[in-house]
């Protein structure tokens, strides 16, 4: 490179003075885009909202055929203690005729077979299917059914018939102790 | 280009300002006596100062809402309540912003499709079309944000359905989504920032439109027949002739928007609106508002997938490409003047292709309907139809028809038309 310093444009192909213009704008490009960054993160989950991430439930309430729903992240949770028959429906079917394949066992905990939580929000367009409460249509397979666009979930939380394409989603839980679980 | 005309103000200190700022040879030049405007603009014309002005009184009436609004998911359903029942005038103000807006689509509808017609997108104005397809979108986003304002179920459920629309991008969809909520779910940062937007983008509306109309100077007015202006005979001032015009015009559109304020503010709404939101109960189905049906169809009937058939692989799943379609079917709109072969504007000369413009205003009729039908029975499959026809449209019928049509002879001159029907 050359020392020299030419202010006629033209005179030299790079010169210690085109390199400055280009080190200068390429600094302000950079920190200029750096700048914006907290104007964007500012939108993502501030610090309160990732502290309430996780619920903790007591689930010893919870007879053999029931359920509960809970709100986690602002989303219904479904927690069902399953009863052996329910169990057994679930793992009696063929996993490769399913709609979105997935075996039972792959959404439970092991040795906690008769638990199931499951995200409460249907996966066709986000609406909450019933089946929680007693008394309420729980569908052609036992779980739960959506009364929006009629999706038919089975005791495993999985599409059995209808427009939604997934299985309900497990979220991440965990057993505190046999009495109490943790999502999230 | 129209040649500028300066404003001599008698009045000296109206002189010596406009010397220094011509503010009044700008409106002179824009929408005054020295505007030269084709002398044949039908009332289809008028809907352009409708929207403008629409613009204005939404911007009124909302910043006066939003003295009382108060945008926390704790108290924004009461504070919305109490505006309607105890702030003076407040149910006045509600009923005008809420129909104000589906008043506000009405006109921008009439004002879009009477460009389809008159072929107003084709050259020199494909930047008028443009950005008038700019404003278009920001519009939609503006209706929606406000629409969660008053945090009813729809609002909820609206928002929940539409900001889900993101977590099909491949990838960052789910992050995205995360960013555009602020938290875990649509809760009261999202109604924050809804809020903050919604009172944001009228205004970058506002200067969208000033370009949309400066631009519209630059390459003039277009005109039912559209030919180009060839003598001074061919035009009129735009004051008084098209003020007066336009001023009718808004007499008889106020007149409706009224009849739906005074009588009937909540018919364009929604009932379960009036349900605060319940993030743990959904409504019986999820409806936007009137004026997004037609896209919501578009984005429900696509439900199959793309990939290889009788395999699992799948390239595009049917959600993504739902929303691929939605946005496909605006953004398409912005390469309309290309895609559109013919070089004669006007449908009064185009036989064909105005049989073709019925039948897309038929279609997105019935993607109106299947739009707020449960996606049950026959309606589906409607709307995969109508959806279809959308796209065959603009993608093939619009670029073929400019090679085989046989259009009808162009008059010589815009006066002459008028001046021998005067005959």
């Amino acid at each position: 490179m050359s020392t020299k310093e030419h202010t006629i444009e033209g005179e030299e192909p790079a010169n210690r003075r085109d390199f400055l213009h280009v080190a200068a704008a390429s600094m302000a490009g950079v920190g200029g885009i750096l700048a914006m960054w907290p104007f964007v993160d500012q939108m993502n989950p501030a610090a309160d909202t990732l502290a309430l991430s996780s619920v903790e439930v007591d689930i010893s309430s919870i007879a053999a055929g029931e359920a509960i729903v809970i709100k986690w992240q602002g989303k219904p949770v479904f927690i069902r203690h399953r009863t052996a028959t329910e169990i057994d429906e679930a793992r009696a079917v063929a996993v490769d005729s399913l709609i979105d394949k997935q075996s039972d066992g792959d959404r439970v905990l092991p040795g906690h077979d008769d638990w199931l939580v499951v995200i409460g929000t249907c996966t066709h367009l986000g609406c909450v299917p019933l089946g929680s409460k007693s008394g309420d249509d729980r569908g052609e397979y036992g779980g739960w059914f959506c009364p929006c666009h009629g999706s038919h979930y089975d005791t495993s939380g999985r599409i059995r018939k209808g427009p939604a394409p997934k299985n309900l989603a497990v979220p991440k839980y965990a057993f505190v102790s046999d009495t109490m679980i943790k999502i999230g | 280009m129209a040649e500028w005309e300066a404003v001599k103000p008698d009045n000296k200190a109206l002189a010596w300002f406009e010397e220094r700022l011509p503010v009044l040879g700008l409106v002179n030049n824009v929408m005054g006596s020295a505007t030269p405007t084709p002398r044949n603009l039908n009332y289809w014309w008028n809907f352009g100062s409708i929207a403008g002005l629409m613009l204005v009184i939404q911007i009124i009436s909302g910043v006066v809402l939003a003295m009382h609004y108060t945008p926390d998911t704790a108290v924004a359903f009461d504070s919305v309540e109490r505006i309607v029942r105890d702030v003076n005038y407040g149910w006045l103000l509600r009923a005008m912003h809420a129909n104000g807006a589906s008043f506000f689509f009405i006109a921008v509808y009439i004002h879009i499709l009477r460009g389809l017609y008159y072929g107003s997108y084709k050259a020199p104005r494909e930047v008028v079309w443009m950005l008038g397809l700019v404003i278009f979108l920001m519009m939609m986003a503006t209706a929606f944000m406000g629409y969660v304002l008053p945090w009813g179920q729809m609002s909820f459920w609206g928002a929940t359905v539409i900001t889900n629309l993101f977590s099909a991008i491949p990838v960052v969809g789910e992050d995205i989504v995360q960013l555009l909520w602020g938290g875990f779910s649509v809760d009261n940062p999202t109604l924050k920032r809804f809020f903050s937007l919604h009172y944001l983008l009228p205004f970058l509306i506002t200067g969208v439109v000033l370009l949309h109309i400066w631009a519209k100077k630059v390459s003039d007015s277009g005109n039912p027949l559209g030919i180009d202006v060839k003598s001074g005979a061919d035009q009129i001032p735009f004051h008084p002739y098209y003020t007066i015009k336009d001023a009718f015009g808004l007499g008889v559109f106020f007149t409706i928007l009224a009849v739906f304020i005074f009588y009937m503010p909540d018919a364009l709404g929604h009932p379960d609106n009036y349900i605060p939101a319940n993030s743990l109960v959904t409504p019986d189905s999820i409806v936007p508002e009137w004026y997004f049906l037609p896209y919501y169809a578009i984005l429900r009937s696509i439900t199959f997938d793309i990939g290889i058939p009788g395999t699992d692989i799948v390239f595009i799943p049917a959600k993504l490409l739902g929303v691929i379609a939605m946005f496909a079917s605006i953004l398409l709109l912005f390469v309309l003047p290309w895609l559109d072969t013919s070089k004669v504007r006007s449908a009064k000369f185009r036989p064909t292709y105005r049989i073709f413009f019925w039948i897309l205003v038929a279609d997105m009729v019935l993607l109106t309907m299947v739009g707020g039908r449960k996606p049950e029975g026959i309606w589906p499959l409607l709307g995969l139809i109508g959806t279809g026809y959308y796209f065959m449209h603009f993608l093939v019928i619009l670029p073929v028809l400019g090679f085989k049509e046989k259009t009808l002879p162009l008059p010589e001159s815009i006066a002459n038309p008028v001046l021998k029907a005067a005959k």
